[in-house]
């Protein structure tokens, strides 16, 4: 019963949070929510419950491989706003801070789903929860990233949900009972009608790779990670992907129980690839340090995708690269709204020396350019390494090829906006020649924290983990 | 029991073509109203037997669909004064033609799927299939606000028709919990269109691109 909690603890605390009177004491309900959160997932992480088969919510091997590493990037997300709404006074937290919580709490459930209608529920409702932290700024410029955001985020979600029911149909063609848990559908296994099989894995990819930011559908997210205040791109980038990429995943094993797995690894071969390259083109021409932020995520979703497309020594990369992406993309995301508060600005154009005006964040972002980029020691580094070696071991060296390319232009891409920002004479959008601001712990320490956290992944990586992403990989891929 | 549903599902197809040919904003937002009242009470026709909860929520959806979306949207179409689709991206002659041509294949190509016999005589699948089709042709080709909702609510017109196939097999609450959502979708879209309008002060997505590399 642990793991309901997971998922209760957070929509309790959003519930809390609506009717909370006190614009300043609203926000400490965050971390108190994340802490408990994070508590219990570490816990149930080294001490994994039961799930009886036939239930619709469980912390499976595939949520225990996922979930803790979006409950960490939660809490620092959490700390950080605090302070964080501390300086945005002018406008009430009440809905950004439910929002948030809410999320938190769908994003658990979604990863614990194991019944393929729960599952989009779950991600249906993450969306719109995540509605009013993308307009909390209240710009038209926000309006307008909302607006894109709901039209082809809707669009997509609205196309996952008619897979899900030719997934369905397909279990009832094929003689079965229409029944949408995964173990069911993995049970019926040869006996899905193969074209629904093939007709739901098209549009359950093209939905779910919509809110992933798979290209090319991922148009609404430069425009919503642009817009949106640094932590609710974290959570966007770090944890509402991820929560699709399961979803994928866990897609892909039916598909490959039906007997389609060749074809289901051919599609996601081909749009993580196209999804990189996309990437790699956008970041050597943005000048937007947020926006290449976006493009950055779509790459990794891009590696993401490879990964689960080869095999078992892939998919365990995959996992592994979650938990990098995850603790990386927070510690960007984090000291890049840092830089931008201070700057007033987010182009190249207008901003430039951050490193004298805010040292600490611009030190924090150049490691995390570093950490993103897979340079040794982070995390992304290995878990990229590793989706190499297994693209290798495959024979698929074009595939190798194509990827070791793109990570190089994503590096001169990153690189070029990165130092453009922190190097030179310092200039804000304010003054021409812009003093040192006073960086408050509560915004510096939880990059720092993340950031940590992906070094420690690539140095260390807990048995415990590596132990996670093992089991999980032998629940989703059946045969050798 | 059959003929009944075949009549309504070809209603609705009438009325995506409806929707696809006017230029006048209140007849796409009539069009798109009686077509969510049409597929609202579908439910009641495919139950064996009569049940509470399916009837709650066959009211539910008749009620936001067929009249608080509706009412949303032209409130905001006065606040606009806006009456008319201008130069839409894809004319209403082509569209026309295309929204018709696809009601076309998707009947002819509904014969080709592997449907259970239950269902092959049924116009479900290709009526399901030309709402999805007229959903993203507005979407694409209107420039306004309001169509593209219309569109979005096609669309998801025509994902609710393919979910009836399902009907007897999915569990009540899976059923609620998806329209649930639905709902709200529609109706946190409804009110970003009032917050747009009031920012933007107008309906025209042409207007929203400050955002592009």
């Amino acid at each position: 019963m642990r793991e309901n909690l997971l998922i209760a603890i957070p929509l309790v605390g959003a519930a809390l949070a609506f009717f909370w009177r006190g614009d300043r004491t609203r926000p400490l309900l965050l971390p108190a929510a994340g802490i408990l959160h994070t508590g219990l997932a570490l816990w149930l992480l080294v001490n994994p419950p039961l799930v009886s088969p036939g239930a619709w919510f469980g912390f499976d091997p595939i949520a225990r491989a996922v979930l803790p590493a979006v409950s960490i990037l939660f809490l620092a997300c959490a700390v950080y706003s605090v302070s964080y709404l501390r300086i945005r006074t002018e406008r009430s937290n009440r809905v950004f801070v439910a929002s948030l919580l809410a999320i938190l709490g769908l994003l658990s459930a979604g990863h614990q789903a194991r019944h393929l209608g729960m599952l989009w529920i779950t991600t249906e409702a993450v969306t719109l929860a995540a509605v009013p932290l993308l307009h909390f700024n209240g710009t038209s410029r926000a309006f307008e990233a909302t607006w894109k955001y709901l039209l082809i985020g809707g669009t997509g979600i609205a196309l996952s949900l008619l897979g899900s029911f030719c997934l369905g149909y397909a279990s009832l063609r094929g003689g079965g009972t229409g029944d949408l848990t995964f173990v069911g559908l993995i049970a019926q296994g040869a006996g899905l009608s193969r074209p629904w099989v093939l007709i739901a894995w098209v549009l359950l990819l093209v939905g779910y790779g919509t809110k992933m930011g798979l290209a090319p559908m991922h148009t609404w997210k430069p425009d919503a990670y642009g817009e949106a205040p640094g932590i609710v791109g974290a959570m966007l980038a770090g944890g509402v992907t991820t929560v699709a990429f399961t979803a994928i995943l866990r897609v892909r094993a039916v598909v490959s129980a039906a007997g389609e797995g060749a074809i289901a690894d051919r599609t996601l071969l081909a749009i993580g690839l196209f999804s990189m390259v996309v990437a790699a083109l956008f970041l050597l021409g943005t000048r937007d340090f947020k926006r290449m932020l976006a493009y950055s995520s779509v790459e990794h979703m891009g590696i993401l995708v490879i990964g689960a497309a080869l095999g078992r020594a892939g998919i365990w990369a995959a996992f592994f690269h979650v938990w990098s992406n995850c603790m990386t993309k927070g510690a960007l995301f984090l000291s890049a709204a840092n830089i931008r508060r201070a700057a007033g600005a987010r182009t190249i154009d207008e901003v430039s020396g951050m490193s004298a005006v805010t040292p600490r964040s611009a030190a924090i972002f150049v490691t995390g350019l570093f950490a993103v980029t897979a340079c040794p020691p982070f995390g992304p580094f290995f878990s990229e390494l590793r989706v190499v070696r297994a693209a290798i071991e495959t024979g698929r060296a074009g595939v190798a090829a194509i990827f070791l390319g793109c990570l190089l232009f994503a590096f001169f891409g990153l690189t070029r906006v990165v130092f453009a920002v922190v190097d030179g004479r310092p200039r804000t959008k304010e003054s021409k020649a812009a003093g040192k601001v006073n960086e408050r712990a509560g915004v510096v320490l939880p990059p720092l924290i993340l950031l940590g956290a992906a070094l420690w992944l690539g140095l260390a990586t807990p048995h415990v983990l590596t132990d996670a992403w093992t089991e999980a990989v032998g629940r989703l891929v059946t045969q050798p | 029991m059959g003929s009944t549903m075949n009549l309504l599902i070809g209603l609705a197809m009438g009325l995506n073509l409806l929707a696809l040919g006017s230029g006048r904003l209140s007849a796409i937002i009539r069009a798109t109203a009686v077509q969510g009242v049409v597929l609202g009470v579908m439910p009641l026709l495919l139950e064996y037997t009569f049940d509470w909860m399916v009837a709650l929520v066959a009211l539910v959806t008749v009620a936001v669909k067929g009249f608080v979306i509706p009412s949303l949207l032209r409130r905001a179409m006065r606040a606009a004064k806006i009456q008319r689709e201008e130069e839409p991206l894809i004319g209403f002659v082509p569209s026309l033609l295309l929204g018709a041509g696809g009601t076309i294949a998707a009947i002819a190509g509904a014969r080709m799927l592997p449907l259970l016999p239950e269902h092959a005589g049924t116009l479900l699948v290709p009526g399901s299939m030309a709402s999805i089709l007229t959903g993203l042709i507005l979407l694409i080709g209107r420039v306004k606000a309001i169509s593209q909702v219309c569109g979005y609510l096609i669309l998801e017109n025509g994902i609710y028709l393919f979910g009836l196939l399902l009907i007897h097999s999915t569990p009540l609450l899976v059923e609620s919990g998806i329209l649930l959502d639905l709902t709200v979708g529609v109706f946190v879209i409804g009110i970003i269109v009032d917050r747009i309008q009031r920012a933007f002060d107008s309906l025209d997505t042409r207007k929203l691109t400050v955002l592009r590399e």
